[in-house]
């Protein structure tokens, strides 16, 4: 007598439990609260501004203004510059610096038309020529944005990563390379 | 003595002891041993997590969270590397290598960049790893870097006899380190080399222990499981990019929902020249490589 009890209730549980992980199994996920939908990034409007972090300006050097204001005439002449900036080196088409900084107020760039565009909009202005570039960027595809990939984003300049004035990426150091699978484990 | 009529007769004493070992058996199995990680009560699994965070904790010294962070409902992970940009240099390696607690002695790492000759192209018979110039790119050359794929149709999970690598419901193809024999079936049936063995105790040293795991994940590992990379699940399911995507210097390294047809790797799919690696062998796998160019 006592013995069926004992072996009615070993079926019990083991069926019991069998059940349990047939159920648990199916289910995938358990129960848990979930976690908002993924926040649908809006379409990119073509001249939608772009939240970036600051310009990347060499030190002391903006507002360039502080130099360039109304005591120093314009010199429209397109020319080596052998007093100022003789540090940089422009390595980017033919251009020279009025091509892209506004003579009339250096704190600005201007497009071609003429407009004025300010340091954290120049993606605009390299976006005139660099057509297929800028349209990449502006997807996310070209360069690097940082954020989160289903909710605000932040770009990064075009000036971030190149040098505007030699755009050309220089080689750098690579890390080391891994070891080889034969010394891996230690003797 | 004669049984009433409506009782059933004793059960033999054979009868009864087989039961009784059945019944043990079914209790060891379900409630004693590791289950995987969907199959664990909820309970169960906190409990299992908190003991893990106590044991991390003593291990390391610091504290240590264990994530268990679900998909996210209508969210496909997929990855794009721009061969077009890629310059071989082997941050993202090492980036990998401290967001995930890889061993460093002996070494894993789930990042392997191969490279290429620019007349042969995508040739893996003719790649090499081990390239250490003084600077990269290297003239002539062009890097394919190489991890976990996270097929659709991944042959790894398909092998493995214990059921401890599967695909999320988000296209991650995750191991439970619980479950892993470490009978190395899933390696041999991976075409891309993307799974590793720790054949020795990982050591990890203790102030680089990235604290924040996932249970599928990051979480430092035993010896003698396999592990791979993720997508860095502990990053993206909260919806952060992945630390290969954060640091690579020049963007070659794009990630998003493919699901969402706003996403940088739609844009990618739709707009650029795409390959995956080793078409032919149908793994359809979702990290594709394309020309940004």
């Amino acid at each position: 007598m006592r013995s069926v009890v004992w072996g009615a209730c070993a079926l019990a549980v083991v069926v019991g439990t069998f059940v349990a992980r047939i159920g648990a199994g199916d289910a995938g996920v358990p129960v848990r609260a979930a976690e908002p939908q993924a926040a649908q990034a809006p379409p990119i409007q073509e001249m939608e501004r772009v939240e970036v972090p600051p310009p990347p300006f060499s030190e002391g050097i903006y507002p360039c203004t502080a130099c360039h204001n109304k005591d120093m005439p314009v010199n429209r002449t397109r020319r080596e510059l052998t007093e100022m900036h003789t540090d940089i080196v422009l390595k980017h088409g033919h251009q020279w610096c009025l091509d892209c900084h506004d003579p009339d107020d250096r704190d600005f760039l201007h497009l071609a038309d003429g407009e004025r565009v300010g340091f954290d909009e120049s993606y605009r202005l390299c976006g005139q020529c660099h057509g297929e570039k800028y349209r990449d960027w502006r997807a996310g595809v070209h360069g690097r944005r940082s954020g989160s990939w289903n909710g605000h984003k932040t770009y990064l300049l075009c000036a971030h990563c190149h040098n505007p004035h030699q755009p050309h990426f220089k080689p750098i150091e690579p890390k080391p390379a891994p070891i080889p699978p034969s010394r891996t484990v230690p003797r | 003595m004669k049984q009433p009529p409506d009782e059933q007769p004793n059960l033999t004493r054979r009868q009864f002891a087989s039961m009784a070992a059945a019944a043990a058996a079914g209790f060891v199995l379900t409630a004693c041993g590791p289950k995987r990680l969907y199959e664990m009560p909820t309970d169960r699994l906190k409990a299992r997590i908190r003991e893990m965070e106590r044991k991390y904790a003593e291990e390391f010294g610091t504290a240590v969270t264990v994530a268990d962070t679900p998909p996210i409902p209508g969210v496909e992970f997929a990855y794009a590397l721009d061969i077009s940009r890629c310059i071989g240099c082997r941050r993202c390696v090492y980036a990998c290598v401290a967001e995930n607690n890889q061993s460093r002695n002996p070494q894993i790492q789930w990042i392997r960049v191969l490279s290429m000759d620019k007349d042969k192209g995508v040739d893996f018979s003719d790649a090499d790893p081990y390239y250490q110039p003084e600077q990269v790119p290297q003239e002539g050359h062009f890097y394919v870097p190489v991890q976990c794929q996270q097929c659709r149709n991944a042959p790894c999970t398909k092998v493995c006899p214990t059921g401890a690598t599967w695909t999320e419901k988000d296209g991650i193809v995750v191991i439970d380190y619980d479950w892993c024999i470490g009978c190395r079936y899933c390696m041999a049936a991976c075409p891309y080399g993307a799974r590793h063995f720790n054949w020795a105790q990982p050591s990890i040293p203790k102030d680089e222990l990235n604290p924040k795991t996932h249970y599928l994940g990051n979480r430092p590992r035993p010896k003698g499981v396999v592990e791979k990379c993720t997508f860095c699940i502990q990053r993206t399911r909260n919806g952060r990019y992945p630390a290969c995507v954060e640091v690579c210097p020049v963007g070659a390294r794009k990630f998003g929902n493919l699901l969402d047809p706003a996403s940088e790797i739609r844009y990618v799919i739709e707009n650029k020249r795409v390959l995956v690696l080793k078409e032919e062998l149908n793994t359809m796998p979702k990290f594709f490589y394309f020309y940004g160019t």
